[in-house]
């Protein structure tokens, strides 16, 4: 079961709201149409919101791929701030 | 004479191809660097600024020969010619998102604003040698970064695209502002560019039949190169996941020949937009859809450069079938 507010995250800042009706831990979101600067919006809204800093070979497609994968990169770097 | 096979080429997913170096870089005078060798040839004028110059005679005869080959090439596609000054709208510039992806390399345009008694300040502050430019403005224009950025909002303006889509050719001096003693970094440059509107096929199949095209140029002027994926400068952490999306979908390769540095220049390039420009502006099909533009790009001033570095600085030394291509 997705996390609410990554889920709410991912529904606002991937601009895919209005186009699809339900979001899986699967959802392929570049194949459901987030753009390349939309994911961008979306990794610092991560950043903000879970004060978290994505390191650089983190920033690849992969790991905004889906909101499985999302979440798991999200909580991988909380435990390691709260190292 | 080069020859070019009119047939489309394939318009399958462009994969990278690497083509071994045709040829050894010719050694350089270990004294001089390649810079201070075109200097003082007189090839490039020094004026003081790293990455500014003035071109000489010679410089511009082989700018020339290498447009009219790309002219000739490029010739049976049915493209429009247009032409813009080196200067673009500010607000145009602001609608092209690139502030979003290269804010360091934009030259803004700031001009004086003031009274006479803003006169008088600025001479006095030039007189004592101080800062006279913090009462300047930025005016509505700002210095084109790319010579295809001016079109888009002239292609929205024509309408809906045809079936067979648009395709311009154009050339600009362009603005980077990222200062650089490798005389293959200029700040102001020209890129001459083929620029496509219209489906993804037909941008994917534009892509492939400008990258053939270069290549049988490049093996005719027996340059050595190789093309690769490549990514453009974004700015920042944001951009670090900006090249990794252009990368890994393949949208920017580079012709890329070693010019001043061991690591090779990116002399031209091949991009796929997707529908950045078309959304940016509003460019649609005949059907209504989104349109997708695409551009080759040929950074006139490198390919000049490759040139020189690998025939030599005296153009009367240079292979017979070269010169002959060039018409020179």
């Amino acid at each position: 079961m997705l996390n609410k507010a990554i889920a709410d995250i991912i529904l606002d800042y991937s601009g895919l709201r209005s186009t699809i009706s339900q979001l899986d831990d699967d959802t392929d979101l570049y194949s459901a149409g987030m753009k390349s600067f939309a994911s961008v919006q979306l990794m610092l809204a991560l950043e903000d919101t879970f004060d978290i800093s994505f390191p650089e070979h983190m920033l690849t497609r992969a790991t905004f791929r889906n909101p499985a994968a999302i979440e798991q990169a999200v909580n991988a770097l909380k435990m390691r701030s709260a190292a | 004479m080069i020859s070019i096979d009119p047939v489309i080429a394939s318009v399958e997913r462009v994969t990278p191809v690497e083509y071994p170096h045709q040829c050894r870089v010719p050694k350089m005078d270990a004294k001089l660097s390649f810079v201070e060798q075109l200097i003082g040839s007189g090839l490039l004028i020094s004026t003081g600024v790293d990455g500014l110059y003035g071109r000489n005679a010679m410089f511009e005869d082989v700018v020339a020969g290498f447009q009219r080959i790309v002219t000739r090439v490029g010739a049976g596609d049915g493209a429009d010619t247009v032409s813009f000054p080196p200067t673009m709208t500010r607000d145009q510039l602001e609608t092209s998102g690139y502030l979003k992806n290269f804010p360091r390399l934009l030259g803004t345009v700031h001009s004086f604003c003031g009274h006479d008694d803003d006169h008088r300040a600025l001479l006095a502050q030039l007189d004592a040698g101080g800062d006279w430019t913090l009462d300047q403005r930025a005016t509505d224009l700002v210095l084109t970064p790319a010579a295809c950025y001016p079109l888009y909002p002239m292609m929205a303006a024509l309408g809906s695209l045809p079936e067979e889509g648009r395709t311009f050719d154009i050339c600009s001096f362009c603005f980077r502002r990222e200062p650089s003693r490798d005389p293959a970094r200029m700040q102001h440059f020209r890129q001459r560019e083929y620029v496509r509107a219209g489906t993804s096929e037909q941008i994917a199949a534009f892509r492939q039949r400008w990258m053939d095209r270069a290549r049988e140029i490049m093996d005719a002027l027996r340059l050595p190169y190789e093309i690769v994926p490549a990514n453009d400068p974004f700015f920042g952490r944001a951009g670090k996941l900006m090249k990794a999306h252009q990368l890994e979908q393949g949208l920017k390769m580079e012709l890329t020949i070693p010019v001043a540095n061991v690591e090779p220049t990116a002399c031209v390039s091949f991009n796929d937009h997707r529908e950045n420009f078309a959304v940016a502006w509003d460019i649609r099909l005949a059907n209504g859809d989104l349109a997708r533009t695409g551009c080759v790009g040929f950074g006139l001033e490198r390919i000049a450069l490759a040139l020189f570095r690998h025939h030599g600085l005296d153009i009367e030394a240079w292979p017979a079938d070269v010169r002959d291509l060039l018409t020179l």
